[in-house]
């Protein structure tokens, strides 16, 4: 499949067009999608959740009728009876059987195999590449949410155009010309923002840096109310935190167009089974407890929940107990205007690379087009550098 | 054209360079020098140097260098009894005892590094010994056992301005080092790649300088490099090493790791990736290319001498050049240390404001990852920039409120993997978190104690600088603290606990 991806999206890219009766490809239609120029499309949310250090893909969405699988895991695999079963080829490991429910809902999309072309095996580099939208061996400095926020502004209204929840890094919100916000929990923000002045700026990058990271502070507290109360109970860990910082966040009658909240963690080189389990189970629980928050907020058909990782990591498991750097990964998409079912194709674990790895079924920045194209209804090829055919993933 | 480039960078230097080299540095110039190699400078120390020409100030700096810390290293760092960390079959508490012993010493580690950088004579040592922390990373939250990582510690610090090639080899073998790239795991038959990966990405040649082929041939090489358990020593497991004929990078042979060392610091590409990195350390965000080339010639030509690459940055006109100044980013450590220095603050506890850093995104012996700190711009963000005001602004009070400061780092939830381990480390082996929370609150609570001695007086701070009138002294103490004129005007009339409460909180202060 990873030989001939390019056949594939284009197929799902006419029909999705189709489905949509407003192809990205007709400029004018596709505003009167749902990106009206006022930037109203951003009353949808797109929920960014990292996989930080690379996912085992392999070990999350496990194709528990192949062979090759075990033959490849001797240690590693996770036995049949455990294995949280969805199709007849593909099940869950059992720390997500939290997600079940949505895949019985049909509102958790399965993307498999998303990688790019000439995979980086780098976390630096292959994350600055999801993060940049960029090809393997082009360079660029902002991330593509903010190319797309640059191009098609989210409403001055709105506190901020992206929050990003316990990470210092902004990732796909790097660069200049956006109002990004980086917070670990919204009271102490709203405490602190009391000592930021906007200022007027001068010629150097650094300070001109530092002035408009004031400015934003005092824009986004302007807004934001973090004393929002939810009957949800959300996990009492690190990750249930971000997670009701990020529902906060969104509990704002000002609005934010993204949120990206980070798991790290997951470059288990080593003793990978506890660890991933561990992780697993924050990831599953900290989005069921999202789920919940957003139905008390009745915003839960207006979100889209995109897990994304720099990589996946090998099939063969290594003899540490864990696995190396790999490529192509399997993601979640989840939202209540999710299309239930699987995407791409299953790693081809009788066709592994020279260097023991698959080849990618969607190209991540189709993913990233269903995101600008069908879900906020902005043009994605200035953003991406080009036009790739969205993955299907939503309700018409 | 790159070789163009260089002897017209050379034949400028020569003309430029004649101009000042005879000429002392000046009270900015000297403030420039000192801010950029230690943390902050005090006004003593800057009237120290004005009077020295370029050549003389770095070669003062340089020759002040140290090798070992002045300050005592906690007791429990220098344990050399037996580690018995828990094995497979030990019991709960048996983990959790010694998790928790892992936190305090890493707590009482963190505290004597910050020690060291606020009354260290060298500021310079700590400033490489940081960088080299920050090159060759480790961290606590993976290696756990603290005393591994102050020997990495010990061992960046007295090869930080030694021999590159010398260090490369030695932090290779650190035990800290070698559980932190899985080094243990690298066997014969099925090699861990990690170690050998970032030896090259990050360590010498930087991306793109070699295949994924040379990188599974090289950790082929470093099979066998691996830690005792019990010593925390580094132990070859003849055994498990590969001796089999590998070709990393063209040549080929029965390549063992330091082979493979050698055949890094024989490319050409090892010295410019270091100095570029030292020049965005101490030089500007924007390394020029034919500088660096010259800089990298001499560097390697000495046989990596690291002396000699940071004599030939901190002498050149881009370090000077008015158009650089105030163009870094503070880090954490240094905003802190570098305050306390400035001021002439002495805490009687040094590690509150290593948690405070950590609140500011830097946790000291724990980078977010192998690469690093990323640095310059990336350390302030909306999060990060409010947590150094408040710092800021607890600190300019001290004088009123002494306690605030601690009271707040304690509430501060950033600073939670200062105050526990990852939780990768602790879930599995049943710690209690709240019992965790209350010992460490108790803990910060005991330190902040000391916290109290710290009483800023900015009556007299102001008072020492020279000038006739306040306006003038004002002046006088702003040149210090500030590397660029502030963005917010003072107040004419401003007293001066006004002035330098307003003077830390410009956004100017950020830099250095």
């Amino acid at each position: 499949m990873a030989g001939a991806p390019f056949t594939r999206s284009r197929r799902g890219f006419l029909q999705s067009a189709a489905a949509l009766a407003a192809s990205t490809a007709i400029g004018g239609a596709q505003l009167a999608f749902a990106g009206a120029p006022d930037g109203a499309g951003y009353r949808r949310l797109l929920v960014l959740v990292e996989l930080k250090g690379g996912n085992d893909g392999l070990n999350t969405l496990i194709p528990y009728t192949d062979a090759a699988y075990y033959a490849l895991r001797p240690k590693l695999a996770i036995a049949r009876d455990k294995v949280v079963q969805l199709t007849d080829r593909a099940g869950l490991h059992p720390s997500l059987e939290p997600l079940a429910g949505f895949w019985q809902a049909r509102q958790l999309a399965l993307l498999q195999g998303v990688g790019y072309p000439r995979p980086n095996l780098s976390h630096f580099r292959s994350i600055e590449i999801w993060d940049t939208a960029s090809k393997s061996d082009e360079y660029l400095q902002d991330g593509w949410l903010t190319r797309t926020f640059v191009q098609a502004p989210v409403p001055s209204a709105f506190a901020a155009d992206g929050v990003i929840i316990g990470s210092s890094e902004l990732g796909p919100l790097a660069g200049g010309g956006t109002r990004a916000i980086a917070l670990a929990d919204t009271d102490q923000f709203l405490r602190r923002s009391k000592l930021a002045r906007a200022e007027s700026a001068r010629g150097n990058k650094a300070l001109a840096h530092i002035l408009k990271t004031e400015a934003d502070v005092v824009q986004a507290a302007a807004h934001l109310d973090g004393r929002y109360e939810f009957r949800t109970e959300f996990p009492t860990n690190g990750f249930g935190n971000a997670i009701k910082t990020a529902a906060r966040v969104i509990a704002n009658r000002a609005g934010v167009a993204a949120v990206r909240v980070t798991l790290n963690g997951f470059d288990t080189h080593g003793n990978q089974p506890a660890t991933q389990a561990r992780l697993l189970g924050d990831l599953a629980q900290g989005i069921a407890a999202l789920k919940s928050a957003l139905d008390e907020l009745d915003r839960w058909n207006d979100t889209l929940v995109l897990t994304y990782a720099e990589f996946g990591r090998r099939p063969k498991e290594n003899l540490s107990n864990g696995t190396d750097h790999g490529t192509a990964n399997v993601h979640f998409a989840l939202g209540g205007r999710v299309a239930g079912g699987v995407y791409g194709a299953a790693p081809e674990l009788g066709q592994l690379s020279s260097d023991g790895n698959p080849g990618y079924a969607l190209d991540f920045r189709g993913v990233y087009a269903t995101v600008l194209d069908q879900w906020w209804g902005v043009d994605s090829r200035n953003a991406l550098g080009g036009r790739f055919a969205p993955v299907p993933f939503l309700k018409a | 054209m790159i070789r163009f480039g260089t002897i017209a960078a050379f034949a400028l230097a020569a003309t430029i360079g004649s101009a000042h080299a005879a000429e002392p540095l000046g009270y900015d110039e000297a403030r420039h020098l000192l801010v950029r190699t230690g943390f902050g400078a005090a006004d003593a120390d800057v009237r120290a140097y004005a009077p020295l020409t370029r050549a003389q100030a770095a070669d003062r700096l340089l020759a002040a260098a140290r090798t070992t810390a002045i300050t005592p290293p906690p007791p429990s760092a220098l344990d050399t009894a037996p580690l018995r960390p828990p094995r497979g079959d030990a019991s709960a508490a048996e983990r959790k005892a010694f998790v928790q012993q892992q936190i305090r010493e890493g707590l009482e580690l963190r505290g004597w590094w910050a020690q060291e950088m606020l009354v260290t004579p060298s500021p310079l040592t700590e400033r490489m010994t940081l960088f080299w922390h920050n090159h060759f990373v480790s961290s606590q939250q993976k290696v756990r056992v603290a005393r591994l990582m102050y020997r990495q510690n010990a061992l960046l610090r007295e090869h930080a301005l030694g021999e590159f090639g010398t260090l490369l080899h030695a932090a290779a073998k650190d035990p800290a080092m070698v559980i932190y790239l899985d080094g243990a795991q690298n066997r014969r038959g099925s090699p861990n790649e990690n170690f050998a990966r970032e030896v090259m990405e990050l360590f010498t040649l930087g991306e793109g300088h070699y295949g994924e082929q040379d990188i599974k041939e090289a950790a082929r090489a470093f099979t066998g490099w691996s830690v005792d358990r019990e010593s925390g020593t580094f132990m070859f497991r003849r055994g498990l090493h590969d001796d089999g004929v590998k070709t990393v990078l063209g040549r080929s042979g029965r390549l063992d790791g330091d082979a493979v060392l050698d055949i890094l610091l024989a490319r050409p590409e090892t010295a410019p990736f270091i100095v570029t990195k030292l020049w965005r350390e101490f030089v500007s965000p924007d390394p020029d290319p034919g500088e660096v080339a010259r800089i990298a010639v001499a560097f390697r030509a000495s046989n990596y001498r690291i002396k000699v690459a940071l004599r030939e940055l901190l002498m050149s006109d881009a370090f000077y050049a008015a158009g650089n100044r105030g163009t870094l980013v503070k880090s954490p450590i240094e905003l802190t240390v570098g305050t306390l220095r400035t001021l002439g603050l002495a805490p009687a506890q040094a590690l509150p404001f290593a948690v405070a850093a950590t609140g500011m995104g830097q946790n000291l012996m724990s980078p977010p990852n192998v690469k690093g700190w990323p640095g310059g711009e990336a350390w302030i963000n909306t999060n990060t920039l409010l947590a150094r005001k408040q710092f800021l602004e607890r600190l300019a009070r001290s004088d009123d409120a002494p306690t605030a400061m601690s009271t707040a780092m304690l509430r501060t939830p950033d600073a939670g993997d200062v105050r526990a381990p990852p939780r990768q480390a602790v879930q599995p082996n049943g710690v209690d978190t709240d019992a965790d929370k209350l010992r460490l609150q108790r803990f910060v609570q005991a330190m902040d104690r000391g916290v109290r001695n710290l009483h800023f007086d900015a009556a007299a701070f102001v008072a020492q600088f020279p000038g006739a009138t306040p306006t003038d002294k004002a002046a006088a103490a702003q040149r210090l603290l500030l590397p660029l004129p502030a963005v917010t005007p003072l107040p004419d009339d401003a007293d001066a606990s006004t002035l330098v409460r307003a003077t830390l909180l410009d956004a100017t202060f950020q830099l250095k």
